[in-house]
């Protein structure tokens, strides 16, 4: 591999220092830990959404390990990911209780509508299409995930709706739940 | 009649992919205007999937069900009369205790899932919640091993190694290492990878009653002189993520994690660690590389992980299920356990029904009735309401059953006999218009998308297995890339290191042999074969 020449140095600069303090947050918080190195590329990814190049070497430093070393374990998890991705993120599910439920065509229509591949993102940068095995969810398959959130019985007119309305809205990155309400306790 | 008080809305994975979520947000705006005196309640959920959304509202008699709820079908069922307890909407369901489809169940592990508010510390000691742990902090470590054995309790992650025995290991090794900045300490690790298609019971203990888990393994910490847990969590579970951490706050602050537990001068920390998407991380040696921060190579045996495992220190590696079952063993005894199930398999199996199934979800039962009660009595057939083809039971790695096998008894030793495994517990329901081929294929894709790269038979055999199976489906030399495809599967079984290549063969094997015409072979030109 060729080191990457940046197009674009002034704002790779300030980039890149904002990269060296996320990291340096995520090894502050992690390297007490025994096993910090998942967390903080969790933590990356997540910042980031993907793991940038310069982020190898300084997290290898940070954790006196070789640039290979960090480099071998980003590319075996299939979560992390070396170049940016969409807005959102689509998985489909592939896997057996989704195929027992007509998965297989839904894994059709997803491309269809987006108009791409597995692992490709689409022209507009809106959406990253990717196969996951499993949500556990596979009671009421088949199953998506868009970002954070399961979808169950999705079909492909369902998931169509799922994909325009996503289109509009901002991004979802949280996904969190209403908790109980508590009328008489606050 | 009168108004109720408290309303249920699940919040698991399922029934919020069904919207939960966008019913519980349209119930809570109508509480707050017409109804301020009525609690909303985030359940877990019972795990009758089929009937999610289920809501529920609590009255004088008993708790009401009402599913499966839209968000469009909410605004009607509450003019009819929801906030009342209503018997007259077409989605009443009764009681939900009377619901026969888990009234016939026999919940120890899920005996609260969807009862309580699953973040509540004091709905779960209200239902027998730490009473274990509470015995178990004046027991000493042999005590609680003994309970554990006494049980019959095998790991309910798939290889159903009896937990008292792995247990025992974990105590009797030493942990004193030299040199390694662990050394002294010894771990609980919670398999929470959960990668088997066709499951999820470890997601519903999780999403639906965490402090279970906790306990149990704060439990198993106690037994074995462990003081640091991890949670192993698979990335695709974002819901059971967020559940899990707030719990573990929450036992914080009321100190029944962290220093000196409820006074007891014991300690225990547990951590949350998420998996990145790999599915042979949740084999346990692979998994323990993961955690230690590398590639998840599986590891040769032994070490045995009990004697060395992460971080080189003796560990215990259990499944989310069998640290689960604990809290309850400790607390009613090992041979109240015992006293379910049938030979060797002790105990309750969550059984998972999912695919192709009328009455999906999560079914809890004594090992013992055959597979067919479970698909038909429970299940209900399938839900295309075309006849069942093939049932896949134990994952991806579990062989497909056809009508023949499938008065097999669910215990581990009849299902071995078959040929088979009951694994984890997923079982996963194809009616005929299924492709056996197309599975067989499958398994073998998958094999090769998710191996670890180590052993060749596994690496390339996969590759090649593809290639074999597409070259017989469009008939290019059936016979012999048949008689290929079996070479393929005993170097397979015979040549890898951990089970995803010693297993895929299984369901391989099992669709050649029992669906032969999805493969074009027929009657004679399977009789030049053999
Ligand atoms: C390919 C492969 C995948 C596995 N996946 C899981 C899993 O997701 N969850 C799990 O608990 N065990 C899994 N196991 C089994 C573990 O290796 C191990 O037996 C288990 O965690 C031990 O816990 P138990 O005795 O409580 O079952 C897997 C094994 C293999 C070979
Ligand atoms: S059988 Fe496959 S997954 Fe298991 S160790 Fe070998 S290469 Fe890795
Ligand atoms: S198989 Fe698709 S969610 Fe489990």
């Amino acid at each position: 591999m060729t080191e990457p020449t940046s197009g674009a140095p002034s704002a790779a600069g300030s980039g890149h220092d904002r990269l060296r303090a996320t990291i340096g947050h995520l090894v502050d918080t992690y390297r007490a830990r025994p096993g910090p190195l998942l967390p903080i590329l969790h933590g990356v990814q997540h910042s980031e959404g993907h793991i940038p190049d310069a982020a190898i070497g300084l997290i290898a430093e940070a954790l006196t390990l070789t640039r290979a070393e960090v480099h071998g374990v980003v590319s075996f998890y299939p979560d992390f990911h070396t170049t940016p991705g969409g807005q959102h993120r689509l998985q489909i599910c592939r896997a057996e209780a989704c195929q027992a439920q007509d998965g297989r065509a839904l894994e059709q229509a997803a491309r269809d509508l987006l108009q791409v591949d597995w692992h490709q993102t689409t022209a507009d940068g809106r959406f990253t299409l990717e196969p996951v095995y499993c949500l556990g969810n596979c009671a009421t398959g088949p199953s998506v995930r868009l970002d954070d959130t399961v979808h169950g019985r999705v079909s492909a007119a369902s998931l169509q709706a799922l994909i325009e309305r996503a289109q509009h809205e901002p991004v979802n990155i949280q996904g969190l739940l209403a908790v109980s309400r508590e009328v008489d306790h606050g | 009649m009168a108004e109720v008080h408290t309303v249920y809305v699940p919040r698991d994975t399922t029934a919020c992919s069904l919207g939960a979520e966008a019913i519980a947000q349209q119930l809570g705006r109508h509480l707050a205007m017409h109804s301020p005196d009525c609690r909303l309640v985030r359940n877990g959920s019972r795990g009758a999937f089929w009937l999610e959304p289920l809501l529920e509202v609590e009255t004088e008699q008993g708790r009401l069900a009402y599913g499966p709820v839209t968000p469009e079908q909410l605004p009607d069922l509450l003019a009819a009369g929801l906030l009342a307890g209503t018997t007259e909407h077409p989605l009443y369901l009764g009681p939900v205790d009377d619901i026969p489809w888990l009234r016939r169940q026999q919940r120890l592990t899920f005996a609260r899932a969807g009862v309580t508010d699953p973040l509540s510390i004091e709905d779960y000691r209200t239902h027998g919640g730490f009473v274990g742990l509470k015995k178990a902090l004046s027991m000493t470590p042999q005590a609680l091993v003994d309970e554990v054995k006494a049980s019959g309790l095998r790991g309910r992650g798939g290889a159903a190694f009896p937990a008292g025995i792995k247990w025992q290991t974990v105590l009797d090794a030493p942990a004193d290492n030299p040199g390694n900045p662990q050394s002294g300490r010894k771990f609980i690790v919670c398999n929470a990878d959960e990668g088997d298609s066709g499951t999820f019971a470890d997601r519903l203990v999780m999403e639906a009653d965490p402090y279970m888990l906790i306990e149990g393994m704060i439990i198993a910490g106690l037994a074995v002189g462990a003081d640091y847990g991890f949670i192993y969590l698979r990335s695709e579970y974002p819901l059971a993520h967020q559940v899990l951490q707030e719990a573990i706050t929450r036992a914080e602050q009321a100190g029944w994690l962290g220093a000196d537990m409820q006074g007891s001068g014991r300690d225990f920390q547990l951590e949350v660690r998420l998996g990145a998407g790999a599915y042979i991380c949740g084999e346990e040696t692979s998994l323990l590389d993961s955690l230690e921060g590398k590639r998840g190579m599986v590891r040769a045996k032994p070490p045995l992980p009990a004697l060395k495992g992460a971080f080189g220190q003796p560990t215990v590696v259990n499944n989310v299920l069998t640290l689960a079952a604990v809290p309850w063993i400790i607390d009613q005894g090992g041979q109240a356990y015992a006293n379910h199930g049938q030979g060797r398999s002790l105990g309750t199996m969550p059984f998972q029904l999912a695919g192709n199934i009328e009455r999906g979800g999560l079914v809890e039962l004594a090992f013992g009735p055959t597979l067919r009660e479970l698909v038909e009595d429970f299940g209900g057939g399938t839900r295309s309401g075309r006849p069942m083809q093939a049932i896949q039971v134990g994952g991806p790695l579990g062989a497909y059953l056809p009508a023949a096998q499938w008065d097999t008894s669910l215990d581990y030793e009849a299902f071995a006999e078959a040929g088979a495994v009951l694994g984890h517990g997923g079982v996963v329901v194809f009616d005929d218009t299924v492709d056996m081929a197309q599975q067989a294929r499958f398994a073998m894709e998958f094999c090769m998308v998710e191996s670890c790269g180590k052993c060749t038979p596994c690496r390339i055999g996969s590759v090649r297995g593809v290639e074999v199976i597409d070259r017989i489906i469009a008939d290019d030399n059936r016979a012999a890339q048949l008689d290929l495809l079996a070479e393929l599967c005993d170097t397979m079984e015979f040549g890898s290191l951990c089970a995803m290549g010693g297993m895929t063969p299984n369901p391989v094997r099992s669709a050649v042999e029992h669906f032969p015409d999805a493969f074009g072979v027929t009657p004679e030109s399977s009789a030049g074969a053999a």
